[in-house]
């Protein structure tokens, strides 16, 4: 086991992370411009990216990676489901799966990591977050079809000595973060962050004898280095991550070793173990800092057991990616370019019940990327990769991208590209296990449990002006996006509630989504963030045409922060209030059940707001208070069927509102610096 | 070195003495032109007067017509201008001179007056 660790280290030590080298001049400039800002969004970028910081993540609980969005009004965070309290997130109206996620731009939460890995980067460990409307780059694959979101993660050369976060609330989550650094050389840093949470109490706020957040606890380690030398130009980052994510949920009397696989009582678990280690090394030409070669590697083992009532499920994924890049310019650095290649390797053994679904997949790619900036008002990028997927075939994935600056503190951004990916069907819908439905796939001819893989072509357009309201800066961002599938693997809730079926699409299916923003400095450290979300996601389903289930047409958003001067010893109070309204939204179809069963076809719209305040008492140590859900709106029912589980009627999936209710939390942050 | 070598010269006979130089003249020339082969990345820092985004644009924009320019940077709050060139295709005076031409000055070159009043009032940098 050593041995090979060791020559992987080795290996990886030899060749820098060219973009990471790029990516920090085009920051420097934003950092520049923009006023210490929590969201940041650049006017000279050719992409449509939102930079979110650390300020932000602090403004709300930020458990996790999920929960770092909710501030955000690009990205809308689910309810968790009723069953495994898990927050899923969705851009463009469309769910995670279709977001290509990076960590260190590294994919990072794909496979059998979608339905939960989102909760597997605690708050934390995160430095900044980088958030990408549209197609994206081609760099980094060509699955992402709505948008790319990568996480930067804190930088052992950046790194304070010691961090504590200390965190717990009303529905009896606690969770402790303990970070330490130490400065090898001039050169070498290395980190250890420990994170651990747990939910100890068994809570049931709707009475219907069902926990409204399981019983939980996780164990997150990583072990970083990094290595800097800017004389000679050599760069390296090498991660190892250990993950252990246990839950428990169901009937409040369910007790695991006495009615598992029963028809005692219902109730599931769902465990979780990962190893991950990653490397990446770079190397920037001497003289030539617009020249740099990169080279990325990452091997991971992904390990869910799980058991839904009587349905079990598991996977494991092992994988292996590797990414080689070099960065450089044709005659000058109005003309940058990147190419390079992609390797990615998964097996799966995979099993729902006893259908055995394991397979082996692997692809090679090649990139090329060409990015055009008159170093003034016009840029574009021009990407595209061609790859081979031994189930996906041979395909060309293009992008393009375009910016243009048509008066001052304007711009105009358009947008076009075509993803590709194969829907893990079971993994991203496993919350669905949790009912009675029965699973079908109905097509056999795919590759892919049947199924071709899903292809659509994302079309964008961006327009934001800055500007001076009563001389208060402020900027108003329209964003109009598309997603046209080609094909899709249709998972159909719509037909009945008894059955989930999966297919491909016949006919139409397609994503509108209209953003409007509007943010405005009141007065000094007093800002507003307002924005209207229109969505209108329509897919032909054998019954009908409808709406994506569980998803707004209409939502508004608002937060509002407030924070008072810095006086001596930087103390400060910090106050941050979001509120979001959320229009009707489509139920999936449970007219053929009993009366008691069934939902309405429309949701109810409905607000939910959250707080926070902030103590600093000096420049190493604070604490916050925060509520969420504070008007304590609730989905009444949230279980069918919760009076008879092991029936026919029994879904625990359907959740478009908090379950739990009000929700009040407290943490502390310490720091030696 | 060149002077000793001549010396030893003397001792060859006539058509020797013309091969040695011509073989001299040769490895000569061949110094030379290894001495001189240009450098294809030299970096440069020197001051251009500025204020603000507007002129930073105009700036770098001036500099990249340059062919053989890889680079330009000019930062806004120590007026520094960082280039990257390729001394094979350009000098540096090149660079200055296309940047005075647009309007800023710079340490070797300055801007001609009427193109300096032509500047937006906000580029109005203060010269000298």
């Amino acid at each position: 086991m050593k041995k090979p660790m060791l020559i992987l280290t080795l290996l990886a030590t030899i060749v820098v992370f060219a973009q990471d080298d790029v990516k920090k001049d085009t920051l420097k400039t934003v950092n520049v411009q923009a006023d210490k800002k929590g969201i940041k969004k650049s006017i000279s970028g050719t992409l449509n990216t939102t930079l979110v910081t650390s300020k932000e993540l602090l403004k709300a609980a930020c458990c996790n990676l999920a929960e770092s969005f909710e501030t955000n009004p690009s990205i809308d965070v689910n309810f968790s489901d009723a069953l495994t309290g898990t927050k899923q997130i969705k851009m463009l109206g469309l769910t995670s799966p279709y977001i290509l996620f990076t960590e260190e731009n590294i994919p990072s939460i794909r496979g059998a990591s979608q339905a939960y890995g989102l909760s597997f980067t605690p708050g934390t460990w995160v430095h900044s977050i980088q958030i990408n409307k549209g197609a994206g780059s081609v760099v980094n694959g060509y699955e992402s079809i709505s948008g790319q979101i990568n996480t930067e993660l804190i930088k052992p050369i950046k790194d304070i000595p010691f961090f504590l976060n200390a965190y717990g609330a009303s529905d009896s989550r606690f969770e402790l973060n303990t970070h330490f650094n130490h400065k090898i050389s001039d050169y070498w840093a290395t980190s250890l962050f420990v994170h651990g949470n747990t939910r100890i109490l068994k809570n049931d706020m709707n009475s219907d004898n069902f926990l409204d957040s399981p019983l939980g606890k996780q164990v997150n380690i990583v072990n970083r280095w990094q290595f800097s030398n800017s004389d000679t130009g050599w760069v390296s980052f090498i991660n190892l991550r250990y993950l252990n994510d246990e839950k428990q949920t169901g009937e409040l009397d369910f007790d695991p070793n006495r009615d598992k696989f029963t028809n005692n009582s219902w109730g599931s678990e769902i465990n979780s173990e990962r190893f991950d280690f990653s490397s990446k090394v770079g190397y920037v030409f001497k003289d030539m800092p617009f020249q740099s070669i990169g080279f990325q590697n990452a091997i991971s083992n992904h390990n869910q057991h799980s058991y839904f009532g009587l349905n079990q499920y598991n996977i494991k994924q092992q994988s292996y990616y590797s990414n080689l890049i070099f960065n450089s310019i044709i005659n000058n650095t109005m003309h940058k370019f990147a190419t390079g290649l992609n390797f990615t390797y998964d097996k799966y053994s995979e099993y729902v019940n006893l259908l055995d679904v394991s397979r082996i997949d692997n692809s090679l790619g090649a990139f090329f990327e060409y990015t055009y900036d008159d170093s003034d008002k016009f840029s574009y990028i021009l990407g595209g990769r061609f790859d081979y997927h031994n189930r996906l075939g041979a395909f060309f994935t293009p992008r393009l991208h375009l910016k243009y600056n048509p008066w001052e503190n304007s711009v105009l951004r358009l947008s076009i590209g075509r993803g590709k990916r194969a829907a893990n069907i079971y993994a991203e819908n496993q919350q669905l296990f949790a009912s009675s439905r029965v699973f079908s796939v109905l097509d056999t001819n795919g590759k892919v449990y049947g199924l071709n893989p899903e292809i659509a072509w994302n079309y964008g357009v961006s327009f934001t002006q800055n500007f001076n309201l009563f001389g208060k800066s402020a900027d108003v961002t329209v964003d109009l996006y598309r997603t046209d599938f080609q094909n899709q693997a249709v998972v159909d809730i719509m037909n009945s509630p008894q059955s989930v079926l999966f297919y491909n699409l016949k006919g139409k299916s397609y994503a509108n989504s209209l953003q409007i923003d509007f943010n405005l400095e009141i007065i000094k450290h007093f800002n507003l963030r307002t924005a209207y979300k229109y969505y209108d996601i329509s897919t032909d389903y054998i019954s009908g045409t409808f709406q994506r289930p569980l998803q707004s047409k209409h939502r508004f958003f608002t937060n509002i922060e407030f924070a008072t001067h810095i006086k001596d010893g930087g103390k400060q109070w910090k106050f941050d209030y979001t509120f979001n309204w959320l229009g009707k939204q489509q139920l999936p179809n449970t007219r053929t059940n009993p009366i008691a069963d069934q939902f309405p076809e429309f949701s109810p719209s409905f607000v939910v707001m959250n707080v926070q305040v902030t103590k600093t008492f000096s420049s190493t140590f604070e604490m916050y208070l925060g509520g969420e859900n504070i008007g304590n709106y609730r989905q009444g029912k949230a279980i069918l069927g919760s009076e008879n589980p092991f029936g026919t009627n029994f879904d625990t999936s359907i959740v478009y509102a908090p379950i739990f209710g009000q929700m009040y939390y407290a943490g502390l942050r310490f720091k030696i610096k | 070195m060149r002077i000793r070598n001549i010396s030893t010269v003397r001792f060859l006979d006539a058509g020797h003495k013309k091969l040695f130089l011509i073989l001299l003249l040769f490895l000569g020339t061949l110094f030379v032109s290894a001495q001189e082969k240009k450098n294809k990345n030299v970096k440069y820092e020197f001051e251009v007067r500025g204020n603000c985004e507007q002129c930073q644009k105009r700036i770098q924009k001036a500099a990249f017509t340059i062919v053989g320019v890889k680079s330009a940077v000019w930062d806004m709050e120590s007026h520094t201008m960082t280039v990257i060139i390729n001394e094979e295709k350009c000098v540096l005076l090149d660079v200055k001179k296309a940047i005075a031409k647009i309007g800023h000055d710079n340490d070797e070159v300055k801007a001609s007056d009427e193109v300096y009043e032509n500047l937006n009032n906000c580029c109005k940098y203060v010269r000298d």
